[in-house]
C-alpha cells in the first residue's frame, strides 16, 4: 500500500481520481466532474459534534420517556409516547409496521447517537482503537434509517387531523422531539468523518496518518 | 464528458465505501479487505443493475395493494369508514386543509411513483451506456436518495392517529392492511436507491 495514495481519493459518486487541495476553514472541495462534496474543512469538528451529540442524547431520552401528546374528548383523555404509538399498532395487528415505526423513530436514532457518542469520546485519544471505525460505520448506517424529522411532520399532520374531532395537547415529548430533529441535523453538518478515520488505528496494524504526521518535526512538511 | 478522465476503475484502484481510503489491490476482481477499516472492498456494488430492478419490481407490486386496500378503518357508534391513502388526501382537502393535503399527496403518492420512475430511467440509461446528461442524472439520483425517506410520512400519521383515537365505544381508529404494503413500498425503494451504484452513470464514458 503506497502512502502516495493517501492524498488521492476517488469520488464516491463518479470514481474520478483527484487530490484534495489544502482547504481554508469552512472550505469545501467539490468533484470537478459530478459536483459531489468530496471534502470539507470543519474547524473543531470533533468537539462541536461531541457537544451536539450529548445534547441530542438528552433530547432523545426525554422525547422517548415523556408524553408526546394528549387528547381530550367527551370527558375522556388519552396520551401517547413514541413507542406507545408503535405498541398500539402492534396490538391492532400491524406487527411489521409497528416494528418499522419503532426502528425508524426510536432504535435507529438511538444507535446513531449512542455510537457517535462512543466514537467521539474514543477518538479524543490518538491513535484511536480500531473498533472506533466499525462503530462509526454502523452509526452512519443507522443515521440513514433514522426518521425523527419525518415522524415530527407525521405527528403534525395527525394532530391537525385529530384537532377536528378533539382537543389535542402537545406534551413535553413533542418539544424534545423537535429539539432532537434540529440537534441531529446540526450533528450531521458539524461532523467530519475524515477526521476520525485519520486517527483510527488501521485494521492491518498500521499507525494512522494523523499520528505519523505528529511524529515528523515541524517545518519538514512543505 | 472528458474522454481522458482518470478514474479508479481505469487504474485498478478501489475506493473503500466505508472510509474512503483508496487502495491498489493485487487482484481487482477480488480486492479483499480495506487496510484501514477492514470493510470488504468492491470496485462496484455487487450486481447493482439486477438487484435494483428486482427491488423496483417488488415495490411496484406492493404499490397496488398499498393504494387499493384501506390504511385506516374509523369506527364510531353509528358508522364504520374505510380510508385508503388517496381518500385520506381527499378527506384532508375537503375538510379545508389543502396545504396538508398537498404535503401528504406529494409524500405518499407522487414521491414513491417518481422514485420508481427515476430509478428505472437511471437503470435503462446505464444499461444503454448513455453518455448524455450525466450531470443531470447524478442530480436525479441524489434527489431520489434525499427525498425517499419522506414517503414514510403517512405511516407515522396513521400510527399516531391510531394510538390516540382509542375512545371505545365512541370512536376508534384501526390500521388497515394497506399500511403494511405502503411501508413495504417505501422500504423497498429506499433499499433500491442504496443498491444502485451512481458510479455506473459515469463508467460508460471511461471506455
Amino acid at each position: 500500500m503506497s502512502s502516495l495514495l493517501e492524498n488521492i481519493i476517488a469520488c464516491p459518486d463518479c470514481d474520478l481520481l483527484q487530490s484534495i487541495p489544502a482547504l481554508p476553514p469552512r472550505g469545501k472541495a467539490r468533484c470537478p466532474r459530478c459536483g459531489h462534496a468530496v471534502a470539507s474543512s470543519k474547524p473543531n469538528s470533533l468537539d462541536r459534534t461531541l457537544a451536539l451529540t450529548v445534547a441530542a442524547a438528552i433530547a432523545l431520552i426525554i422525547a422517548n420517556t415523556t408524553s408526546l401528546m394528549g387528547l381530550s374528548a367527551v370527558g375522556r383523555e388519552a396520551s401517547t409516547t413514541i413507542l406507545g404509538g408503535a405498541l398500539e399498532m402492534w396490538l391492532q395487528g400491524q406487527e411489521i409496521t409497528a416494528l418499522l415505526v419503532a426502528f425508524c423513530a426510536v432504535f435507529a436514532p438511538a444507535v446513531h447517537i449512542g455510537f457517535m457518542l462512543t466514537v467521539l469520546l474514543a477518538a479524543r485519544r490518538s491513535p484511536a482503537p480500531w473498533w472506533v471505525g466499525r462503530l462509526l460505520r454502523w452509526s452512519s448506517w443507522h443515521e440513514g434509517w433514522g426518521m425523527v424529522e419525518v415522524m415530527m411532520l407525521g405527528i403534525m399532520v395527525a394532530l391537525i387531523k385529530i384537532a377536528e374531532l378533539a382537543r389535542v395537547i402537545p406534551g413535553i415529548g413533542m418539544f424534545a422531539a423537535g429539539a432532537l430533529v434540529l440537534l441531529i441535523a446540526a450533528m450531521t453538518v458539524s461532523f467530519d468523518p475524515h477526521e476520525v478515520w485519520e486517527r483510527v488505528k488501521w485494521a492491518n496494524g498500521e499507525t494512522p496518518a494523523a499520528h505519523r504526521e505528529s511524529a515528523v518535526p515541524k517545518g519538514v512538511n512543505p | 464528458m472528458r474522454a481522458g478522465a482518470l478514474t479508479g476503475i481505469k487504474l485498478g484502484l478501489v475506493s473503500c465505501e466505508s472510509c474512503g481510503l483508496l487502495s491498489r489491490p493485487v487482484k481487482v476482481d477480488e480486492p479483499g479487505l480495506c487496510a484501514r477499516c477492514g470493510e470488504e472492498l468492491e470496485l462496484r456494488r455487487h450486481n447493482p443493475i439486477q438487484r435494483t430492478w428486482a427491488l423496483i419490481i417488488a415495490a411496484l407490486i406492493c404499490y397496488i395493494p398499498a393504494n387499493v386496500l384501506p390504511v385506516m378503518v374509523s369506527t364510531t357508534l353509528v358508522s364504520e369508514e374505510e380510508d385508503t391513502i388517496l381518500s385520506g388526501v381527499v378527506l384532508l382537502y375537503t375538510t379545508g386543509s389543502w396545504p396538508l393535503a398537498l404535503i401528504v399527496l406529494i409524500a405518499s403518492v407522487m414521491i414513491p411513483l417518481a422514485k420508481l420512475g427515476a430509478l428505472a430511467y437511471l437503470l435503462i440509461t446505464v444499461h444503454r451506456r448513455s453518455i448524455r446528461g450525466q450531470n443531470d442524472r447524478i442530480r436525479l439520483y441524489r434527489l431520489v436518495e434525499f427525498v425517499g425517506r419522506w414517503s414514510m410520512l403517512d405511516v407515522f400519521v396513521i400510527t399516531f392517529t391510531v394510538a390516540l383515537i382509542q375512545l371505545q365505544p365512541l370512536m376508534s381508529v384501526e390500521p388497515g392492511m394497506g399500511v403494511l404494503f405502503f411501508a413495504a413500498v417505501v422500504v423497498l425503494t429506499m433499499i433500491a436507491a442504496e443498491t444502485f451504484d451512481p458510479r455506473l452513470i459515469w463508467d460508460s464514458s471511461n471506455e
